[in-house]
């Protein structure tokens, strides 16, 4: 038995080790990289710079050039805008979705309960992949299709997860004094329930964004998710996957930078504050 | 005891069902909205509108979208696929020599993965905070935090590029010999087993250790057992239902990866197809190919559910 020491409060009320602060890191240089991508690229992102194709990497072009000669750098910090923007977007509506549904589902109880979990159990054992490609075939693939998709896809699981926190919760004490004082559902479900599931949510919101990172890769590697002329990460893999048999750094440029976010979306997780890691175990 | 487990495996089978008809329904009418006529596309540049109208008939277009869902329901169930739009085969034909491909890798991912996984999850476990677990734990969330397809191309970069071990494409026209046989699955099983093990020996380490925090491990400890026997003879045991349930469910993530691998490395498997479907918009044969991905992951789950019922005779009461 070692004695842990007191922990130290750092600027935000808690402390946080190096390797998730690192990991907040990338995220935040990721966030802003997709933002700021058109005035950051150093060249045009669809012009054709090099006339030697998967060129290697130079003063000139820092990450090579792709399998038409365009400068990967300008794609990648392009690709991050789609990956990272359709991803947060998915993530934020799926647990958006799922959190509200589990949070009422676990208030009201009863048939209500019964019913969504079942049919939200259903749609989850649909294994996600082929979900996409299933509806990707059905109705093409565009942006907004891309982004609904994902969120149906992983709402249940958030719904299933914020439900189970939330019965805990409904169970104290302060939950019933709520309603013994005559407090509707919604204001029980945002002024009770809530406030005491957010910590566990959130880790569950980034976990999430990194299986649907994944998962917008893994569409998009097939050409099912963005569409040429626009690229995100997993599309330009795809693209350039020809370079593959002699290395070109424009097939393993855009690989690492996946890597990169989804590694430090799990370091940040898993370093995250005790306060809040504690309530999600 | 015994009509007690039985009644949860009824439920759990009935769960299933419910599950499998949902699912149906979703797949075929994702399927069945797609826009344009099928009619239409088919005929190509034939379509007359009564050749269109024809066509409609003989395939009952012409019906409601129920209708045709509950007879490709009843077709399903007897085995009758319908047939492929793209070359008028019947789907069942097509499916039957691809499934064999597909299972094939499977069960050969299986066999390396699992004793490795095992292996490094219950050693972990046992010097838990060493540089050792530490290391695994590392190389996991490594793993499972980069795309399949990453993982495979890594594969191909180090074992085809840089070794020059293995081809890069999997073509199983002219296996002669086992040698041969050896060196067409290894690419794939390589990528699909470091893709599977991550999930397993994670959770293999987490069951473990769930089971070592326990008070009769702790009696055990105190009794001056070692550490090798309290993990082998006392928390091992325990773990096993965690564990098989595990299994289960990181091969149910087999799935997913074999969407990818399939597609890399040009191996001819139900996934290939699957993706092939796709880009010509064959709707019968993804709706088949889609229920087989759904029926074997359901049955996965099944599976993992009825080990960890039998395991612990403590959820048989709920």
């Amino acid at each position: 038995m070692t004695m842990t020491a007191p922990a130290r409060k750092g600027h935000f009320g808690f402390n946080m080790n190096a390797v998730g602060i690192i990991g907040a890191a990338i995220i935040l240089f990721w966030m802003v990289v997709a933002i700021a991508a058109p005035w950051i690229s150093p060249y045009p992102v669809g012009q054709i710079v090099d006339f030697d194709y998967y060129g290697p990497i130079s003063s000139q072009f820092w990450f090579g050039t792709d399998y038409l000669g365009r400068d990967m750098l300008s794609r990648v910090l392009m690709g991050a805008r789609y990956t990272v923007g359709i991803s947060l977007a998915s993530v934020t509506i799926a647990c958006f979705v799922g959190v509200t549904l589990g949070m009422i589902a676990a208030v009201i109880g009863g048939w209500f309960d019964a019913i969504l979990s079942r049919f939200l159990d259903a749609l989850n054992s649909i294994p996600s992949l082929m979900f996409g490609l299933v509806v990707v075939a059905a109705v093409g693939s565009s942006i907004s299709v891309l982004v609904l998709t994902i969120a149906v896809l992983y709402a249940p699981g958030s719904y299933r997860f914020a439900r189970a926190l939330a019965v805990n919760v409904n169970a104290m004490d302060f939950v019933t004094v709520a309603r013994a004082r005559g407090e509707g559902t919604i204001y029980t479900i945002r002024e009770e329930i809530f406030p005491n599931i957010i910590g566990p949510v959130l880790a569950d919101f980034g976990l999430r964004f990194v299986f649907i990172v994944l998962l917008l890769s893994g569409l998009s590697f097939l050409g099912l998710g963005v569409q040429p002329p626009n690229a995100d990460w997993g599309a330009l893999v795809r693209e350039n996957i020809g370079g593959l048999s002699f290395g070109a750094p424009a097939v393993i440029v855009p690989s690492i930078a996946i890597a990169s976010l989804t590694i430090s979306v799990n370091m940040l997780i898993d370093n995250l504050p005790r306060r809040i890691r504690d309530k999600s175990e | 005891m015994n009509a007690l487990v039985a009644r949860l495996v009824a439920k759990r089978l009935g769960i299933m069902l419910i599950s499998l008809l949902i699912i149906a329904f979703a797949v075929f009418f994702a399927t069945e909205l797609l826009p344009g006529d099928v009619a239409e596309i088919l005929l190509g540049q034939s379509a007359t509108p009564e050749a269109v109208a024809g066509l409609r008939k003989a395939m009952n277009l012409d019906q409601p979208a129920f209708l045709r869902f509950l007879s490709w329901l009843g077709g399903l169930l007897t085995g009758d696929l319908g047939r492929s739009y793209a070359n008028n085969r019947e789907v069942a034909d097509l499916l039957a020599g691809r499934l064999a491909n597909s299972l094939e890798l499977a069960f050969v991912t299986t066999l390396f993965s699992v004793p490795i996984a095992l292996t490094l999850g219950i050693t972990a476990a046992m010097f838990r905070g060493s540089t050792y677990d530490r290391f695994v734990s590392v190389f996991t969330v490594s793993v499972i935090s980069i795309p399949e397809f990453m993982v495979a191309t890594l594969a191909v970069l180090i074992f085809a590029v840089y070794l020059k071990w293995l081809p890069a494409l999997s073509v199983a026209n002219d296996v002669q010999g086992i040698g041969e046989l050896l060196r067409i699955y290894a690419m794939p099983v390589i990528t699909l087993s470091f893709v599977v093990s991550a999930q397993m020996i994670r959770m293999t380490r987490a069951a473990v250790i769930d089971t070592l925090d326990t008070a009769y491990v702790e009696m055990a400890l105190l009794k001056g057992a070692s550490r090798r026997r309290i993990v082998l003879r006392h928390a091992l045991p325990n773990a096993l239902g965690p564990i098989v349930n595990a299994m289960a469910l990181s091969l149910s993530y087999l799935l997913g990866g074999v969407i990818i691998v399939e597609t890399i490395f040009n191996y001819p498997g139900v996934a290939k197809l699957m993706v092939d479907a796709v880009s010509t918009r064959d709707l019968p044969l993804i709706q088949s190919c889609a229920m087989i991905f759904c029926v074997s992951y359901l049955l996965l789950i099944l599976i993992a559910d009825l080990v960890a019922i039998l395991a612990n005779p403590r959820l048989r009461n709920q």
